[in-house]
Order: C-alpha cells, then sequence, then structure tokens
C-alpha cells in the first residue's frame, strides 16, 4: 500500500523528483511543527497545574462533548484516506465530493473548539485567569489554528482541482495537505489524551 | 516517499481496507481511554497509564493506516527523521521537566 | 487607526540616536539616488531581487550580513566608549535607557542578522555546485527565506528612528520582557524581529536538508560529500530542531504581553524560569549553528591551501556529528545560578566539558592536515591559523566555564563576554571572512585584492586581542557585563585597552571595505578565467567564476572525496561532454519579496497595535501563497543550444587562461 506521496502519477522525470522532494521536505517542516508543539506540551506540563485558586480541567471539560469532537476529527481523517484513493485513481469528482465532506467535518470541530472556548469565557474562565487555563487555551488553541489553516489550504486545494483536474502537481500538494491533515489529527490524540483525559482522571 | 505507477486493480480496495482498520482501531482506541476517564472508577496512576497507552498505540495505528509509514526504501529517510525527531523531543521535554522540577523544589 | 504610533514616537530628544537616524537615512538616500543615476533598477530587479539563483540569493544574504555587521560594530564602539570614559563617578555621554538598547540591539544583530545572513549565504553560494547540483530543493522558498531575513533586519533598523530597541538584552529574559516592566515597543520589535527571521531560518534548514540528502551528484555518497557541506548537513538539522523552540517561546511571550496570559509571569501562576529554559534551550543549538559553518570553511580552506587531503575525513565526520548531538544536551550551562540544584548542573556541566572532545578532534585534524604540506599563505589560510591559535583559548575558557562552581563566580561576568566573544569572533566570524575571501571570487569572477586583505586580518587579530584579552582579567576582578558606569578605579586602564582594540578592530573593517573597493576598481585585471583561482579539490572550483545559471552543463559522475582533485589528476577534468541537453531552470518572481514585505507590515503592525495593519500583512502573505501555487509552470527552458554556447565560451577562456603562462599567483605578495 502506498504512502500520500506515493498517490501521484509517475510523470516526467523531473516532476517525479520534485513531487518526492516536495513530501520529503514537507515531511520535515512536519517534524519541526512536532518540536514546537512538544514545547506547548512541555509548558502545559509544566505550568498546568498552576491554577491559581482558579478551576482546575475536570472542573471545565465536557468529555462527551470532546468525544464528539474527536470523532469528528478521527472520521474527516479517515475519508481523506478515501480522498487520497480517488485521487490515484484519477477520480476528479470522487476527489472534490470527499474533500467537501472532509471540509464540513473540519469546520464541525472548529465549531466546537470555538462554543467550548466562548462558553468558558463568558463563565469567567479566561486564559488570563491562570497558567493552568493560559496554557490550555494556547496548546488547544494553536491546534485549532492549525486546523483552520489546512481549511484554507483544503478551499484553495478544491478550487485548484475543479479548475485544473488533477494534474502531476496538484495531486502532489494534496499529498502534503493529506500529511498535513494526519499529523494533526495524531495531535489531536495526544491533545485529548494528556490535557482533557488525563486532567479528568 | 517516491512516487509510483498508478494501479487501480487490487489497490482501490486495499485502500478501504486500510482506511476501515485504521478508523475502527482508532475508534476503539479513543473510546477506551475516555470510558477510563469518565468512569473514576481506576485509581489514577493507572488510568494515566491506560489513556498514554491507548494514545501510543492509536499514534502507531494513524502512522501506519493513514500515512503509511513502513520499512519500506523510500521510507528510511522519513522514518530516520521522526525517530530523531522523537529523540529531540523526549530530551527537550524531558530535560524541561527535570530542570522545572527541579527549581521549583529548590526554590519554592 | 494607527495603534500606539504617532509622530511623539521618534526620538528628537537624543541627538545621538536622531544622529544615526540621519546618517543611516543620508546613506540610503544616497544608494537610492546612484541606483538611479546609473539606471539600474531594472537590473537590479531581474537579475537580484526576483532572482531564484541560489548564488544570487547567496550573495544576497552575505551583503545583508556585511551591512548588519557595520551596525552591530557601531554598536560596540558605543558601547566600548562609554564605558571607557564612565568611571569613578563620571556617567559617560549615553544615557542608561539608550546603553542597555544598545547592548540588546548588539547581541540580537550580530547572532541572528549577522551571524545567520553570512552564513546561510555561503551555505547558498557553495552548496549545490559542491554536491554538483544545479540548485537547492526548493528554489522560491529559498528566495522567501532570503526576504524574511531582510524584513526582521529592517524591523531591527526601523526601531532606531521610530520607538525604541528592547531594553532587556539579546535573550529577553521575563518578567523584565513582560508586560508590566517592559510596556514600551522595544521588545515587540525584538520578538517580531526574531519570530520572521526564525521563520526563514526554519525554511531555509528544510531547504538544505533535502538538497543534501536528495540531489547529489551521481556516485557522491554522503561519506564522500565535501567538510562544507557536511557542516551544512549538520547545521540545518540543528536549525530544524531548535528553532522551533524560539517559535514558541516568543509566541508564549507575545500571549503573554498582547492578552495578559500567565506563562511567565510572576503572579497567578507563571513561571520566569520556564522562558530561561526554552530560550537556551535553542540558544545553545544557535551557537552551534553559527560555528559549524565556519569549521566547514576552515577544512575547505586548510585542506586547499595545504595542497593535501583534509586529514581524518571520518573522524571529522564524526566529530561533527558528536558535537551536532552534544549540542543539544547542554543548555543548561546557560543558568547554572539560577536555582537548580547539584544533579542537574553537574549533568550539564559534564555534557558541555565533553563537547571539547570532538571539537579537540578537529584541531587536531587541521593540524595534521598542514604537517607536510605545501602551505599558501592566501588571506583565507590567514584568518585560519588566527583561528586556530585563538580559537583554542576560548574554547578553554569555556570549559572552564562549563564546572558549574568555577561558573558561579564568574556568571554574567566579561568573562563570559570574553569567552563567547573570543569563540563567535575567532570561531565564527574569522571563519566568515575566510570563506568571503575564499569564495569570492567563485561568485563575482575576480578576486580580492591580497594586500588589503591581510591588512585588515592583522587589525583584527590585534584588535580582537586588544578588545578581549582584558576583559578575561576584567571579569576575574569582579566587572559584571551590562554596565552603564562602575566605580571601581582598577577597572577603567583596562577598559581603556578594549576601547582601543575596538579602534583596531574599526580599522580592519575600514580596510576590509578599502579591499573591496580596490579590487572591484581592478576586477578586469584580476579576473578569475579558469574558475579554480586557488587549485581547489571540490566541484564548486569546476564552474567558471561566476559558474552559468545551471552550474553544471552536465552532472558529473562523483567517484571519492575531492572529486574535482580527483577529476584533474585523471585529466578528465573540463572533459566537454559528448552532447548538451536543455536545461529546465526556476524563473524569477517577485512573489518572495512580496511575501518578505508583508511579513514587515505584519511584524510592524503587532509592534504598534495597528491591527488592521497586521491583519493586512497576513492576508498577503496567504494569498500570495496561495497565488503562486496556481502557477504550476514556474519554470522556463534553457535549449540546448543556448548551453552549449555559454559553454563553449567558457572552453575558449580556459584554453586561453592554461595556453599563456601561469599568472603570478598573486597572494604570496
Amino acid at each position: 500500500m502506498r504512502n500520500p506521496a506515493a498517490a501521484i502519477q509517475t510523470g516526467e522525470h523531473s516532476g517525479h523528483e520534485t513531487a518526492s522532494n516536495q513530501a520529503f521536505g514537507f515531511w520535515i517542516y512536519i517534524m519541526s511543527d512536532l518540536v514546537l508543539f512538544s514545547v506547548l506540551f512541555a509548558t502545559f506540563a509544566v505550568v498546568g497545574g498552576n491554577y491559581a485558586g482558579g478551576p482546575r480541567g475536570k472542573d471545565i471539560f465536557d468529555l462527551p462533548y470532546l468525544f464528539g469532537e474527536t470523532m469528528l476529527l478521527l472520521m474527516s481523517s479517515t475519508v481523506f484516506g478515501l480522498a487520497t484513493l480517488a485521487a490515484q485513481a484519477g477520480r476528479r469528482r470522487a476527489v472534490l465530493w470527499r474533500l467537501a465532506i472532509i471540509f464540513l467535518l473540519g469546520l464541525g470541530f472548529i465549531a466546537m473548539e470555538i462554543g467550548e472556548f466562548r462558553g468558558m469565557i463568558l463563565a469567567g474562565n479566561r486564559p488570563e485567569r491562570s497558567a493552568f487555563l493560559s496554557a490550555f487555551f494556547t496548546l488547544v488553541g494553536t491546534h485549532g489554528v492549525h486546523v483552520l489553516l489546512g481549511l484554507v489550504w483544503m478551499a484553495a486545494m478544491m478550487c485548484q482541482i475543479s479548475v485544473r483536474g488533477l494534474t502531476v502537481p496538484v495531486r502532489s500538494r494534496l499529498a502534503r495537505l493529506g500529511m498535513f491533515w494526519h499529523f494533526l489529527d495524531i495531535l489531536w490524540i495526544g491533545i485529548f489524551s494528556i490535557v482533557y483525559l488525563m486532567g479528568v482522571a | 516517499m517516491a512516487a509510483r505507477r498508478m494501479d487501480t486493480s487490487g489497490t482501490e480496495s486495499r485502500g478501504w481496507h486500510s482506511s476501515i482498520v485504521g478508523f475502527v482501531l482508532s475508534l476503539f482506541l479513543t473510546a477506551a481511554p475516555f470510558a477510563l476517564a469518565m468512569s473514576g472508577r481506576m485509581s489514577r496512576p493507572i488510568a494515566v497509564a491506560g489513556i498514554a497507552s491507548a494514545a501510543l498505540v492509536q499514534i502507531a495505528v494513524h502512522l501506519k493506516f493513514f500515512l503509511h509509514l513502513r520499512d519500506s526504501p523510500s521510507s528510511r529517510w522519513d522514518i530516520l527523521a521522526l525517530i530523531v525527531t522523537v529523540l529531540i523531543i523526549i530530551l527537550f521535554v524531558g530535560g524541561s521537566l527535570w530542570i522545572m522540577h527541579n527549581l521549583n523544589y529548590r526554590m519554592m | 487607526m494607527f495603534g500606539k504610533l504617532s509622530l511623539s514616537v521618534i526620538p528628537f530628544h537624543d541627538p545621538i540616536v536622531m544622529g544615526a537616524v540621519g546618517g543611516a537615512t543620508l546613506a540610503a538616500v544616497v544608494i537610492l539616488a546612484l541606483i538611479t543615476r546609473y539606471r539600474k533598477w531594472t537590473y537590479l530587479w531581474r537579475e537580484w531581487v526576483t532572482s531564484l539563483d541560489h548564488k544570487r540569493i547567496g550573495v544576497m544574504y552575505v551583503i545583508l550580513a556585511l551591512v548588519m555587521l557595520l551596525r552591530g560594530l557601531s554598536d560596540s564602539i558605543l558601547m566600548r566608549s562609554q564605558q571607557a570614559f564612565a568611571a569613578g563617578g563620571s556617567m559617560g555621554y549615553l544615557g542608561p535607557d539608550h546603553f542597555n538598547q544598545i547592548f540588546s540591539a548588539h547581541g540580537s544583530i550580530m547572532i541572528v542578522f549577522m551571524a545567520m545572513p553570512f552564513l546561510v549565504g555561503l551555505m547558498n553560494i557553495v552548496v549545490p555546485p559542491q554536491i554538483g547540483a544545479r540548485d537547492v530543493a526548493f528554489p522560491f522558498m529559498n528566495s522567501v527565506s532570503l526576504w524574511l531575513t531582510v524584513a526582521g533586519a529592517l524591523l531591527v533598523m526601523v526601531s532606531l528612528g521610530l520607538g525604541e530597541f528592547s531594553k532587556a538584552g539579546w535573550s529577553g529574559y521575563t518578567s523584565l520582557t513582560g508586560k508590566q516592566f517592559s510596556p514600551d515597543v522595544g521588545v515587540d520589535y525584538w520578538i517580531w524581529a526574531f519570530q520572521i527571521a526564525g521563520a526563514g531560518s526554519i525554511l531555509t534548514s528544510i531547504n538544505f536538508l533535502v538538497t543534501i540528502i536528495r540531489m547529489r551528484a551521481p556516485g557522491m555518497r554522503l561519506m564522500q560529500m565535501p567538510m562544507f557541506t557536511w557542516t551544512t548537513l549538520f547545521t540545518s538539522i540543528l536549525m530544524v530542531f531548535a528553532f522551533p523552540v524560539l517559535t514558541a517561546a516568543l509566541f508564549l511571550l507575545t500571549l503573554d504581553r498582547l492578552l495578559g496570559m500567565h506563562f511567565f509571569t510572576n503572579e497567578l501562576g507563571g513561571n520566569m524560569m520556564m522562558y530561561v529554559n526554552l530560550f537556551w534551550t535553542w540558544g545553545h543549538p544557535e551557537v552551534y549553528i553559527v560555528v559549524l559553518p565556519a569549521f566547514g570553511v576552515f577544512s575547505e580552506v586548510v585542506s586547499t591551501f595545504s595542497g593535501k587531503r583534509l586529514f581524518g575525513y571520518t573522524s571529522m565526520v564524526y566529530a561533527t556529528a558528536g558535537i551536532t548531538i552534544l549540542s543539544f544536551t547542554v543548555w543548561v550551562h546557560h543558568f547554572f545560578t539560577m536555582g537548580a540544584g547539584p544533579a542537574v548542573n553537574i549533568f550539564f556541566g559534564i555534557a558541555t566539558m565533553l563537547i571539547a572532545i570532538p571539537t579537540g578532534v578537529k584541531i587536531y585534524n587541521w593540524l595534521f592536515t598542514m604537517y607536510r604540506g605545501r602551505i599558501r599563505f592566501a588571506t583565507p589560510m590567514y584568518w585560519t591559523l588566527g583561528f586556530l591559535m585563538t580559537f583554542t583559548i576560548g574554547g578553554m575558557a569555556g570549559v572552564l566555564l562549563a564546572s558549574p562552581p568555577a561558573d558561579y563566580v564568574v556568571h554574567n561576568s566579561l568573562f563570559v563576554i570574553a569567552h563567547f566573544h573570543n569563540v563567535l569572533i575567532a570561531g565564527t566570524l574569522f571563519g566568515f571572512f575566510a570563506g568571503y575571501s575564499y569564495w569570492f571570487p567563485k561568485a563575482t569572477g575576480f578576486r580580492l585584492d591580497e594586500k588589503w586583505g591581510k591588512r585588515a586580518f592583522w587589525c583584527w587579530l590585534t584588535g580582537f586581542y586588544l578588545a578581549f584579552m582584558p576583559l578575561y582579567l576584567l571579569g576575574f576582578m569582579g566587572m559584571p557585563r551590562r554596565m552603564h558606569h562602575y566605580v571601581n578605579p582598577a577597572w577603567h586602564p583596562w577598559l581603556i585597552v578594549a576601547a582601543g582594540g575596538t579602534a583596531m578592530i574599526l580599522m580592519g573593517v575600514l580596510f576590509q571595505a578599502i579591499q573591496l573597493a580596490v579590487s572591484i576598481k581592478h576586477r578586469h585585471s584580476s579576473r578569475d578565467l579558469t574558475g579554480d583561482p586557488w587549485n581547489g579539490r571540490t566541484l564548486e572550483w569546476a564552474t567558471s567564476s561566476p559558474p552559468p545559471p545551471y552550474n553544471f552543463a552536465k552532472i558529473p559522475d562523483v567517484n571519492g572525496i575531492d572529486a574535482f582533485m580527483d577529476m584533474k589528476e585523471k585529466g578528465t577534468a573540463y572533459r566537454e561532454p559528448d552532447r548538451y541537453d536543455d536545461i529546465s531552470m526556476p524563473e524569477n518572481t517577485a512573489c518572495g519579496l512580496i511575501i518578505g514585505i508583508a511579513a514587515f507590515v505584519l511584524g510592524f503592525g503587532m509592534v504598534w497595535h495597528i491591527w488592521w495593519l497586521a491583519i493586512l500583512g497576513t492576508l498577503v502573505i496567504v494569498f500570495t501563497v496561495i497565488v503562486r501555487s496556481w502557477n504550476d509552470d514556474t519554470g522556463y527552458t534553457m535549449p540546448a543550444a543556448e548551453v552549449e554556447g555559454i559553454e563553449s565560451r567558457r572552453r575558449e577562456l580556459l584554453a586561453s587562461a592554461f595556453a599563456h603562462a601561469e599568472p603570478k599567483e598573486g597572494y604570496e605578495q
């Protein structure tokens, strides 16, 4: 079975090399982003216990709601695998439909997260309240911003695919978006486990 | 991650297979730690261990079934990069935790 | 509408600052006028600003570094003269707030806007031809990196005339840099300059990692790469892992300042030491990022000018790998005194001392390369010899500092300043000057004047010793760093000597400027006709000076280390290929520049709280990236006939150069 970057038809020699290099370069970028997030995790670990008399995790986290968010992201990741398959098979409309579904699932995730943040802030649990809340909002929020940027990228991809079709460069870009999307889902596993579940357990 | 020739026949069903298996495993590996955390019946250390293990396994599932990372010559550099990154992260995060814990203990 | 910006932020009350602003503005106006007078706008736009050629981008990086070196040096002169005056009751001539900005700007500029661009510039000019490649893996991203770095430098320069710079040192410790104690824009300028340049550095590291791993000439295995390419590889590894930590740390600080969060505050749960911890987790790898490329230069220069293969190539590679790994494990030595217990301090102290071992291996390898070699004393070799002697002293001071109890005595004293300037100047800067002298003919097509080069070297060497050896003594005498004024009269004479050293260094820089002017004036007579002015050993010397846009008409086949020397010895160098092919080249684009400008706008908006401006900058960046991605046809094809034309003209030049008597090798005057 192929990896996302292999979902590119072998075109002319330099196109193949370029797509392969682009995938490898993007993978290295993901590694650097992983290090950035690890610093946010480390900061959460160091100051996340400083509640400053404010709320703790178990006071403000809604686990069933979180499960819903997690399912949206997991389903979107799964559908991306199917979108990649359709791209390999050159099936443009299938790709567009699947990307649209992923986009809506991702948008749903963002909407739920904004709802969660809004609820907390309205209840007075603002990021300025304590180091724990600062670290929580920042770690989860930075992930959310990455998802948002992924959605912008996805919208651009859907336009490109409708207008251009599944050319070699377009497929190469789609493969990188796929890597990015899966990476965000992997980060989310870390977040819901460490921040939410371990905060409540 | 080398590009390979297009071949639709058996690959597409294998692709669906990979995605479905990945989804089902991840679903289970998500529901289990949620149940663990929400039940409140386990002691904290055990719950944390359970949650952490489920997370690590699910990440491996994602790497294999969604990102298709495997031990092939084309993936070698990717895997090397991932391993080195993970080691660096363990160093940075572990080191920071040790240092900050040490400082907090002595300065508080 | 304009956030905190208003006319009152221009420092009219400070004549020294206004003088500097006036001088800088005048210089800029003169340059713009000259460009207009000589009608070079189109040329500059087409050949340089929008170019994606790694050689052009490299030269622009080096130019940025040299300009920022002048700015950083003027900060040094101000500081040294202030301290020469401000003894026993005198307050000197600089206000304390101004002095604090100066030392903060000095460190920030020298590390991030002088050393980084210099090394990235050299990497850009040298690495692709050294591995037999036509360009880096991502030429467009290369251009983006350059213009992001320029944007960061511009933010620092603008802070002189609009507002102020940070007063909290180049390391920006919290809670001094927090909202409460630094509500002014200075810290924000510092943050955004670093963030924007840092993004450029991460992109550069990704570029070179992929280039070196994926684009080597067929036959060139990893253990056959030139040493400068190896150090570039290791430097890129350091960059890709360290810079995200800085990005995160500065991001958290920004959240504290802008949104009142509590990561590094003193109350509501913040932990100030976490900033220090994170900053140095980046900061230590950073100093190895700036020194490893210099080590790479020295390896190239020593082997070329000793006429011998590098001694102990394998051990050199492993030693550099050892340094790279260890440099991730030592960062606490920057804050031994800040409260950690013996277990933590001992671990990091020993790890720090261990780095001396692979460094020593490298020094011995260089010495053994010179042993029994036929040494030619050209300017690059002068810088190398100066480095070998002087850096070793700084390294030994470092081993002393690596011991926590010793560090407790001299932490934050001038001893530390002397140590790191010792290794940074004698190591990093001498290395970059050696690289500049060595590869100048390759990049420009003519040689640098040797006489003025050597004069400059002697000024720098003596100036360095005069300026910094007293600081070791002063450190032991108890003088702290960053002092605006002091009362201890015993320190005064040494500070005067140090100021004299700085004046000597200034003369060295002046001589380097003269060297450049003289070399440009005589460029027709000092033309590098063969492309191989030094009898080089590595592939970049196989190309013409400057190389054609595509570097190699035919990608060379490599059989071992020192591939070009191998070809020369076997007589296969300069062989005409049996056929010429079309070559695809990247097309020029303004998108890199636009992204850089937008990044500057974003940074400026964030500094002054002009939110619509920051949003505009962000949107332009996103938009430009998307627009750029829309264009699938970003290259042009150079037809084989054109390649053949360029190559045959080169062969004519080579033939005439070899036919005439070998020109006197000017550097032995």
